[in-house]
C-alpha cells in the first residue's frame, strides 16, 4: 500500500473513531454505554500486550500484573488524594517503574521466549497471593485499607481534573474511556512510526542482526515493556474507575489468559486487530453470560483453538489480506495482454 | 500440608519430633511436586512443547478416580489404573486432533492447550456442575509424638520415587525408550531408519498424559476435586518443569525437591501463602541465574 494510502487510511479511521466517541452517548442505553465503556477500559488493556506482543516480540503471560497495579494504584492513590488526576499520573507510572524491574531482570538476563513467560506468570501468581492475604487491618496505605479478597470497595471515580467535587457521570466517563483508548491507540502509531518503533520491530524480526546494526536489544526490549507496562497500568485506572471497585481477581490467571485470546482472534501484529478481538470476545462473554446453556469457557476454548488451528493469524490481518489481494486482482483482469504475458514470464 | 504442626520447645525429644514431621511435609512436598510435573516434563523434555492443559489432565484424572471410586470400583483401581488409562487416550485424542498440526510451533501449541485447557473446564462443569466432589483418604494416619501424620503421604512418596524410577528405566534401558530418545534427537534420521515419528509423538504425548491422570488420581483424595482445580497446578508445574531444565528425570527431581522444600519451609515459618510466595520468588532467581534451568547447567548429559 502506498504510504499517501495508508496515512489517509488512519486518518480516516482516527475521525471515525471521535465521531463514534462522540455520537454513542446518543445512540444506546445508559447501560449499553457502561458496558461498552468496560469494554474500551478492557481494549488498552488490549492494546497494551498487542504492542509488546505483536511488536516487540515479548509474550508475557502477565500483562495482567500491570494492569492490576494499575488498578490498586489508582484505588489507593484517589482515596488517599481525593482528587482522580494525580491518581492516574501514578497509575500510569507506578506499573511502569514495576515494568522496568522487571524487564531490566529479565532482558539484561538475557532471559528470553519461554521463560520470560515463565517469570511474567510467576510475578502475577505472587501479586495475587500477596494481595489476597492482606485482609487484615494492619494493610493500609495511608487512609486506604487494601482488603484483601475482599477488594476495596467505593473507590473515588474520576473527576474533572484539578476538581475533586466534580465527579464524571456515565457519560462523560465514557468519554475519558474512549477517549483514553484513542489517544492511546494514536500515541502507538506514532511511536511505531517513529526511528526508535522501526528499531522495535528490527529488534522483534531478528534480534542478532538488530544488535550487529549496532542497536542494544536489550534497551529497545525494555523500553518496548515499559511502554505496555504504562499502558496496562492506565487500562487499569479506568476499569477501577467503571466499577469503582478493585479486588485481587484482577491479577488472576483468566484474565491474562483472554487477553492472548483477545490478540490471536483479532490478530497479532497489529494495533487494531487486539482492540476489535478485545470488544468481540467480551461481547460474546456477556451474551454467553445472560444465557445457560452453554459454558463461557467452553465457547472461548473452543474460538481459541479454531483460531490457533484455521487462522492462525486472527481477523485482521486475514481480511486486509484478502483486500489487498482482491485489490491487486482488479487492475490486472483489465488488460488480458497483460495477464498472458504475466503466464509467459511465470514460465 | 495436611499436618499443622505447632512449634515448641519442651525438651530434645519434642524437636525431635518436630524435625521428623517437618522432614516428612518437606518430602510429601517435594513428592507430590514430582507427580504433578512427571507427565508435563515428559511431554516437555522430549517433545518440546508446553501443555498448558496440563492442570486440566490432572483434574480429568481426579475426575475419573472421583467418579469410577463413588460408582463402587475399588479405589486403588480407580486411582492406579482408571485415571492413568483414561487421560492416555485423552491425551492421544488430543494430539491426533490438535497438538500434531503444532509441532515446531511453540507459542502456538501454548495458545492451543491453553484454548483446550478452557474448553475441557466448561465442558467437565457443563456435564458434573461446579461442585466439590472427593473421595475419603485410603490407608489410616499414625502419630509421631504429639503429632499425626498419614500413611497416604509415605504413600506418595513412594509413589513418585517408584515413577521417576520407572521412566529412567524406560527411557534408558528399552527399545521403546531408545526409539523415542532418538527420534527427539533427530527425527529425519529416525524416519530414515524405519521407524514413524508421528507415532513416536503420539505414543510419548499418551503417555505423558497418562502420567498425569495418575497424578490427578493419586491426589484426588487429598484436594477438592472442581472442574477449575488444574488452574491451582498449572503454573506450578510449568514452573517446575522450566526450573528444571530439559533434563526429565533430573530436572524434574532436582527442582521438585529444591521448590518443595523451599514451599514447606516457608509455610512453616510464616503463612501457606507466603511459602507459596517464596517459591516463585525462588523460581525467578532460579531462572535469572540459571536460564537453561537446573539440568541445563548441572546434569548436562542426564536423562
Amino acid at each position: 500500500m502506498p504510504a499517501v494510502v495508508r496515512g489517509a487510511l488512519n486518518l480516516a479511521a482516527l475521525a471515525l473513531a471521535v465521531i463514534v466517541l462522540v455520537a454513542l452517548p446518543d445512540l444506546v442505553e445508559v447501560f449499553d454505554l457502561m458496558q461498552i465503556t468496560l469494554f474500551a477500559a478492557m481494549g488498552v488493556l488490549a492494546l497494551s500486550l498487542g504492542f509488546i506482543w505483536g511488536f516487540g516480540g515479548i509474550l508475557s503471560f502477565g500483562q495482567t500484573a500491570f494492569f492490576g497495579i494499575g488498578g490498586y494504584t489508582y484505588a489507593v492513590a484517589a482515596i488517599n488524594l481525593g482528587d482522580s488526576t494525580g491518581a492516574i499520573a501514578l497509575a500510569i507510572c507506578v506499573p511502569a517503574i514495576v515494568a522496568g524491574m522487571i524487564g531490566y531482570f529479565a532482558f539484561y538476563g538475557r532471559i528470553s521466549d519461554v521463560y520470560l513467560g515463565v517469570i511474567t506468570l510467576t510475578v502475577t501468581l505472587i501479586l495475587f497471593d500477596a494481595v489476597n492475604s492482606t485482609a487484615g487491618d494492619e494493610y493500609r496505605i495511608g487512609k486506604a485499607a487494601l482488603g484483601g479478597f475482599n477488594g476495596m470497595p467505593s473507590v473515588p471515580t474520576f473527576n474533572l481534573p484539578g476538581d475533586p467535587s466534580t465527579v464524571l457521570d456515565p457519560t462523560q466517563g465514557w468519554y475519558a474511556t474512549g477517549g483514553a483508548l484513542i489517544v492511546v491507540y494514536g500515541l502507538l502509531r506514532l511511536i511505531l512510526g517513529s526511528r526508535f518503533g522501526r528499531i522495535a520491530v528490527a529488534v522483534r524480526e531478528n534480534e542478532v542482526r538488530a544488535s550487529l546494526l549496532g542497536y542494544d536489544p536489550r534497551i529497545i526490549r525494555l523500553a518496548v515493556f515499559v511502554i505496555g507496562g504504562a499502558i496496562a497500568g492506565l487500562g487499569g485506572a479506568l476499569y477501577t474507575n467503571w466499577g469503582a471497585f478493585v479486588s485481587p481477581t484482577i491479577f488472576s490467571l483468566s484474565l491474562s489468559a483472554e487477553i492472548i485470546i483477545w490478540i490471536t482472534v483479532g490478530g497479532l501484529g497489529t494495533l487494531i486487530g487486539p482492540v476489535i478481538g478485545c470488544f468481540l470476545i467480551q461481547y460474546l462473554t456477556s451474551q454467553i453470560g445472560s444465557q445457560q446453556t452453554f459454558n463461557s469457557n467452553l465457547i472461548l476454548g473452543a474460538i481459541l483453538i479454531a483460531f490457533v488451528l484455521l487462522l492462525p493469524k486472527g481477523l485482521i490481518p486475514t481480511l486486509r489480506d484478502l483486500v489487498m489481494k482482491a485489490a491487486r486482482a482488479l487492475p490486472r483482469r483489465g488488460t488480458a495482454i497483460e495477464a498472458s504475458e504475466k503466464l509467459v514470464g511465470a514460465k | 500440608m495436611a499436618d499443622t504442626a505447632i512449634p515448641c520447645a519442651e525438651g530434645p525429644i519434642r524437636s525431635m519430633e518436630l524435625a521428623i514431621i517437618i522432614a516428612l511435609d518437606v518430602l510429601n512436598g517435594a513428592a507430590s511436586l514430582v507427580l504433578l510435573c512427571l507427565g508435563l516434563a515428559v511431554i516437555f523434555g522430549m517433545m518440546r512443547i508446553i501443555n498448558l492443559a496440563h492442570g486440566e489432565f490432572v483434574m480429568l484424572g481426579a475426575y475419573a478416580t472421583v467418579i469410577s471410586a463413588n460408582a463402587g470400583v475399588n479405589i486403588w483401581i480407580a486411582m492406579l489404573v482408571v485415571a492413568p488409562v483414561f487421560v492416555g487416550i485423552v491425551g492421544i485424542i488430543v494430539e491426533r486432533c490438535l497438538i500434531r498440526f503444532l509441532y515446531g510451533r511453540l507459542v502456538d501449541t501454548m495458545l492451543a492447550t491453553w484454548g483446550l485447557s478452557l474448553f475441557i473446564i466448561g465442558l467437565v462443569t457443563t456435564v458434573y456442575g461446579n461442585t466439590i466432589k472427593g473421595v475419603p483418604t485410603p490407608l489410616g494416619g499414625f502419630s509421631i509424638g504429639a503429632y499425626r501424620s498419614s500413611y497416604y503421604t509415605l504413600f506418595l512418596v513412594a509413589m513418585a520415587l517408584l515413577l521417576l524410577a520407572l521412566i529412567y528405566a524406560v527411557l534408558r534401558y528399552t527399545r521403546f525408550g531408545l526409539i523415542s530418545r532418538a527420534t527427539m534427537q533427530n527425527p529425519g534420521m529416525a524416519a530414515a531408519l524405519g521407524i514413524s515419528p508421528s507415532r513416536v509423538y503420539m505414543a510419548t504425548f499418551g503417555i505423558g498424559a497418562a502420567i498425569t491422570g495418575l497424578a490427578g488420581g493419586l491426589l484426588a483424595p487429598v484436594s477438592g476435586v472442581v472442574p477449575t482445580m488444574g488452574a491451582a497446578y498449572v503454573a506450578k508445574a510449568f514452573i517446575t518443569v522450566v526450573g528444571g531444565g530439559s533434563a526429565i528425570i533430573a530436572g524434574t527431581a532436582s527442582a521438585s525437591m529444591l521448590f518443595g522444600f523451599i514451599n514447606q519451609i516457608g509455610a512453616y515459618f510464616t503463612t501457606p501463602v507466603f511459602g507459596e510466595v517464596t517459591l516463585f520468588l525462588s523460581a525467578i532467581i532460579l531462572i535469572r541465574l540459571l536460564p537453561q534451568g537446573i539440568s541445563g547447567r548441572f546434569f548436562k548429559r542426564n536423562l
